[in-house]
């Protein structure tokens, strides 16, 4: 198994919006790589043909009628929220794909 | 009237029928007792005594006015799990990400103990987003093991546990992802069922791995788990994983069980669950309680599992995996915490900022693990193998069934830990849940139920009863059957057995 | 950095290369409710009042699937003659972006629920060209953001932005082409005319209110060109931001320039989003992402997969109505239009408006030149869409019915048709309100026939000795008397009869 690089974790950490510190990418590929080894017996039968299998009794067509159900006031929605105006959610700038 | 907080929940709800006592009178005992050992065990992290008076108020209003009760629970005290959403009152999942969060809605959960009169008395700690097995997670300290208030109450909800053997609460619900109700019933001495997988709505749950999450009873008993089930569980529309089909008997079994023997039962023993890494002390109890139910008539046979030896493995990219994505949604953009906004500062910046001011070590560190199990390249190693597992694991389950009635196996490789132990060592830590991930993974029924204390350190030892899917009744047969015998022959049960706490003044 | 090269002449893109197309099509569906929740999906509510724990992405809600959702994309899928998946799931695509509340799309990935399909186009001079569909898959759409500080209201120069989640969880289906190879010259109207086609195609289905201009209906582009006998395509680029027909069209033939240009100068391309700018007819690079995309798909643990039954799918299939390539023909027959007359009407955008008319009551020759001449003027001077004029085929008719019965002249009935465009109410009214009623009687049209005469006797006398010409001149002035509300066939006759000739 290949082992978890500096590199790669931070990698992960911006995939998964986590500014780490230098401190914890050390001891997150420290920790990672450990795990990841712990668990990769579980590979073992990735070339087998086996059916996966998600949930407990399996289900399909699980629908909901298209009928509207009341939700929450603009007052409730933006209740929580760290920043509000006009109604909406104020964040900060968005760096988009426009630029 | 201190004894209130002894009695159990079936008992307490019949006595506030009789009139023997009101709601109001239960309700301020418990938040009398709340009052004096919570400085010592930690056991909540939202009390709102006014709240539950007003609905104990509203149950002996029901009784005086001569209208018929609610449930056969109405006017219990309930403590709730920090993880299920409930309006009025801040719902933090044990994180700084959502410190002082009040959701706009309740859970199916809590509307049901809400319709059924169920007194709720706040909501419990646990590890932060149900992530882990010690409660020692939690961005708001730890919450302590009436047995030795040294020691771990188990996790990820170790609150509601507590809160039993603590005697804060007759009744708890807790949520079972890998094992966190069965794991700290087991080290706390209280009943924890894990309902079959889809049977219990995940509406309002605060998702951890959505595939694995159920919630469930915890209790002193097994008739109040059974009684606190049929209140919860039932097919939900705002949940698609949600079971259309009737609540097993669980009930019925659980008061026919207490009266009954074993006789022509089938009970498998799981070999790959004992051995090396397990506490002579629990093994001790365990084989105990297998000799027990042998006495009761039961026909006891082992029983290879052999896949469940990749259960714990797969579990750990499985819920991972799913977390990292479940997780994406705390960005402090719509709720919950926001850092570092200092209005120069880009929306990606301050999430990242707020993810790890917001998140703990042990969640970010799973969200890593589930990042990486998931990116691109590494999907059929993992994450799509780990589901080929659950597939052996269930194989297994099905072959072993075909053969028993019920399965059982100690629910905890060890006893209570001690607090800080295994911090350091995440490996160390995630063996705690090795019985209890089987039947996560396969998602059927399975119980704790205490079965004695280790000889190694007088602390409390679970037997876990396995049972197959939508069979949860199966479980609570065997385990009422054995609660009986168990107190017959330990001369009691044997949660009086946990030592009075220090109380505050 | 920005690589500035001369754009490339269109003919010596096409000496040099063969462009390769491929389209990417979001559609919102007109459903009453959300994807996965009971919210209501009506565009142009205030801010933040059609939305729920559900589509906000609050902690602890759930999904649950719109069953009429799947039955509009099995619909959609049928109608693009795909195949229907015995077994599909919902997937998870996971990045962060602020417009979307669970930072997870929850969309479809390698179980797309339709596949395998086609939709033939017809181009503007009657070439039908094949365009072979790749995949139609449900996902969700995502909220809008505003940006405020920035000095045009884009991302760019923002202080800080405000989202709206009222879109955020309305049904979505994106239907993806395969690439679309060897057309050459004509790559740019192929990519307008499958965009056409297609709208026309939901608009009958009744799935969608297919509007480019409200975002109901959202192209994204990609193209690439390959060196003349090439046997590899060239790197795509993906416009996106294209909302009108119009702009599909600039866009790819833009991109053809803009990369041959390129090309020809040494420089490659990048492979990037790129998006179209109205005013200019360009596009325009997007930021470049730091970390390359990974969006860790895995199938969605919260909902269940979808297995539709062939019943099902065989009951729905005898839901499609005829499919407007179909529809055509049909009217072309009915109706005996030339090839020509037949794509006028379409490009005019009026075969409904007409076919209304003609359920209306009125002949189809009147009905046809009324909306593809006289009213397509209208909407073109008033800058709107024909179907978005004021007036209804029923009123349409309604004229035609006047001019036919004498009432009116194809004069009068243009006035009568302005003062309807201008609210002034049904034909009917107008006529009255305006007095545009044709002037039957004789007794007032001798009385002006005489004055005309009296007053110009010259000419009266040239008809008078058998010039007959010259009654022109006098029907003119009695016409001009009448302020037009004479019929001028009868007008002539009444001065040939006065003059005996
Ligand atoms: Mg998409
Ligand atoms: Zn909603």
């Amino acid at each position: 198994m290949p082992s978890i690089s500096r590199d790669e974790v931070a990698h992960l950490a911006r995939l998964a919006r986590l500014s780490v510190t230098e401190a914890e990418l050390d001891l997150f590929a420290d920790q990672l790589d450990h795990i990841v080894q712990a668990v990769a017996q579980v590979g073992q039968v990735a070339d087998q043909d086996i059916p996966p299998t998600s949930h407990a009794v399996p289900l399909t067509n699980v629908f909901r009628r298209d009928l509207v159900r009341p939700g929450l006031t603009q007052q409730q929605a933006l209740a929580a929220a760290p920043a509000a105006e006009d109604g909406r959610f104020r964040v900060p700038r968005i760096l988009g794909e426009e630029a | 009237m201190t004894d209130l907080i002894r009695l159990t929940a079936a008992e307490i709800a019949a006595k506030i029928q009789a009139k023997e006592v009101s709601a109001v009178e239960v309700a301020r005992a418990h938040l009398d007792r709340i009052d004096a050992v919570e400085p010592a065990v930690h056991a909540f992290l939202h009390i709102d005594g006014d709240r539950a008076l007003q609905a104990a108020k509203a149950v002996d209003e029901d009784v005086a006015a001569g209208r018929p009760a609610a449930s056969p629970l109405a006017g219990v005290p309930l403590a709730l799990k920090d993880v299920l959403t409930m309006r009025g009152a801040p719902t933090t999942c044990g994180s700084k990400m959502l410190e002082g969060w009040e959701p706009p809605y309740d859970a199916t959960v809590t509307l049901r103990l809400l319709e059924a009169g169920l007194v709720i008395l706040g909501k419990t700690n646990m590890d932060e987003f149900a992530m882990g097995s010690s409660t020692e997670n939690s961005a708001y300290g730890p919450t302590r093991n009436p047995w030795d208030l040294d020691r771990i109450p188990g996790g990820s909800g170790g609150g509601s546990a507590a809160a039993l053997a603590a005697f804060e609460a007759p009744l708890a619900i807790g949520t079972d992802t890998g094992g966190s109700i069965r794991q700290p019933g087991s080290v706390t001495g209280t009943v924890g069922v894990k309902p079959t997988y889809g049977t219990v709505s995940r509406y309002g749950l605060v998702a951890f791995s959505s595939s694995l999450d159920q919630a469930g009873p915890c209790a002193r008993t097994v008739l109040d788990a059974a009684l606190l089930h049929e209140v919860i569980a039932g097919h939900d529309p705002l949940d698609s994983t949600s079971i259309d089909a009737p609540v097993p008997p669980v009930v019925a079994a659980a008061r026919e069980g207490a009266n009954a023997d074993l006789k022509g039962l089938r009970v498998g023993v799981v070999t790959e669950l004992a051995g090396e890494g397990y506490q002579p002390g629990v093994l001790a109890a365990f084989e105990a309680a297998v000799a027990q139910l042998r006495e009761l008539g039961a026909e006891i046979v082992e029983v290879s599992c052999p896949s469940f030896d990749l259960a714990l493995p797969a579990y750990y990219l499985i819920a991972p995996s799913e977390c990292s994505s479940n997780l994406a949604r705390f960005d402090a953009m719509r709720y919950g915490l926001r850092v570092g906004d200092d209005a120069t500062r880009s929306a990606e910046e301050v999430m990242s900022l707020t993810r790890e001011a917001g998140f703990g070590a042990e969640v970010k560190r799973r969200i890593m693990l589930g990042t990486y199990a998931l990116s691109s390249g590494y999907y059929d190693a993992y994450y799509g193998s780990a589901q080929k597992v659950r597939t052996l694991i269930k194989r297994d389950f099905d072959a072993a069934f075909g053969q028993v009635d019920v399965l059982v196996s100690p629910t905890t490789p060890t006893t209570a830990f001690g607090i800080g132990e295994r911090t350091d060592d995440p490996i160390a830590m995630y063996r705690a849940d090795l019985c209890t991930i089987p039947s996560s993974m396969a998602g059927n029924a399975a119980l704790s139920i205490p079965c004695g204390l280790s000889a190694c350190d007088g602390l409390p030892v679970g037997l876990q009863i396995m049972s197959p899917a939508l069979q949860d009744h199966r479980g609570y047969r065997v385990a009422a059957a054995y609660e009986t015998a168990r107190d017959a022959a330990q001369g009691g049960p044997l949660i009086t057995r946990v030592p009075e706490l220090e109380v505050a003044h | 950095m920005t690589v500035t090269a001369e754009l490339m002449d269109y003919d010596e893109v096409l000496d040099r290369f063969d462009p390769v197309l491929g389209l990417e099509v979001h559609v919102e569906l007109s459903t009453n409710t959300k994807m996965f929740c009971g919210c209501p999906t009506g565009f142009g509510a205030e801010p933040n009042t059609q939305v729920c724990p559900t589509c906000l992405g609050l902690p602890g809600s759930l999904p649950v699937v719109n069953g009429a959702a799947v039955e509009s994309a099995i619909r959609i899928g049928l109608a693009l003659n795909c195949e229907i998946a015995q077994w599909c799931r919902f997937a998870r695509k996971n990045y962060f972006y602020p417009d979307m509340p669970k930072n997870f799309q929850t969309s479809q990935y390698d179980e797309p629920i339709a596949f395998n399909g086609w939709l033939d186009v017809t181009l503007d001079d009657g070439e039908i060209v094949r365009v072979e569909i790749e995949r139609a898959h449900m996902e969700e759409d995502t909220g809008k953001s505003l940006h405020v500080g920035g000095a045009t209201g884009r991302i760019h120069g923002a202080e800080h932005s405000l989202l709206d989640y009222n879109r955020a969880g309305v049904p979505l289906i994106e239907i993806v082409t395969k690439t679309i190879e060897g057309t050459g010259a004509r790559a740019p109207e192929v990519a307008r005319a499958y965009v056409a086609t297609l709208r026309d195609l939901l608009k009958a289905l009744d799935v969608s209110d297919v509007r480019m201009d409200q975002g109901s209906l959202r192209c994204d582009a990609n193209v690439s060109l390959m060196p003349k006998g090439a046997a590899e395509f060239g790197t795509r680029t993906e416009t996106k931001n294209v909302n009108s027909l119009r702009s599909v069209e600039r866009a790819v033939r833009h991109e053809m320039t803009r990369q041959a240009g390129i090309l020809v100068g040494g420089g490659t391309i990048l492979q990037e989003t790129r998006h179209f700018e109205e005013a200019t007819g360009t596009t325009r690079a997007g930021r470049r992402k730091e970390t390359s995309e990974d969006y860790r798909y895995f199938p969605e643990p919260d909902l269940v997969p979808i297995a539709p039954s062939r019943e099902w799918v065989a009951e729905l299939s005898q839901t499609l109505p005829e499919m407007p390539a179909q529809r055509r023909k049909r009217i072309q027959a009915e109706w005996s239009l030339t090839d020509l007359e037949l794509r006028d009407l379409v490009n005019a955008g009026a075969i409904d408006l007409v076919a209304a008319t003609v359920d209306a009551g009125a002949p189809p020759a009147e009905a046809r030149s009324w909306w593809v001449s006289y009213l397509s003027q209208s909407a073109n001077s008033r800058g709107v869409e024909l179907g978005d004029l004021p007036i209804t085929p029923a009123q349409v008719a309604k004229v035609i019915a006047l001019v036919a019965d004498g009432t009116l002249t194809n004069k009068l009935a243009r006035e009568v048709v302005d003062g309807v465009l201008a609210g002034e109410g049904e034909p009917e009214q107008v006529v009255d309100q305006r007095g545009l009623k044709v002037v039957s009687d004789d007794s007032a049209l001798y009385a002006a026939v005489d004055e005309a005469l009296a007053a110009q006797p010259d000419v009266a006398d040239k008809i008078r000795d058998g010039k007959v010409a010259a009654a022109g001149a006098i029907v003119g002035a009695v016409m001009k008397a009448t302020k037009g509300q004479a019929d001028a066939k009868r007008v002539r006759e009444l001065v040939l009869e006065r003059c005996g000739a």
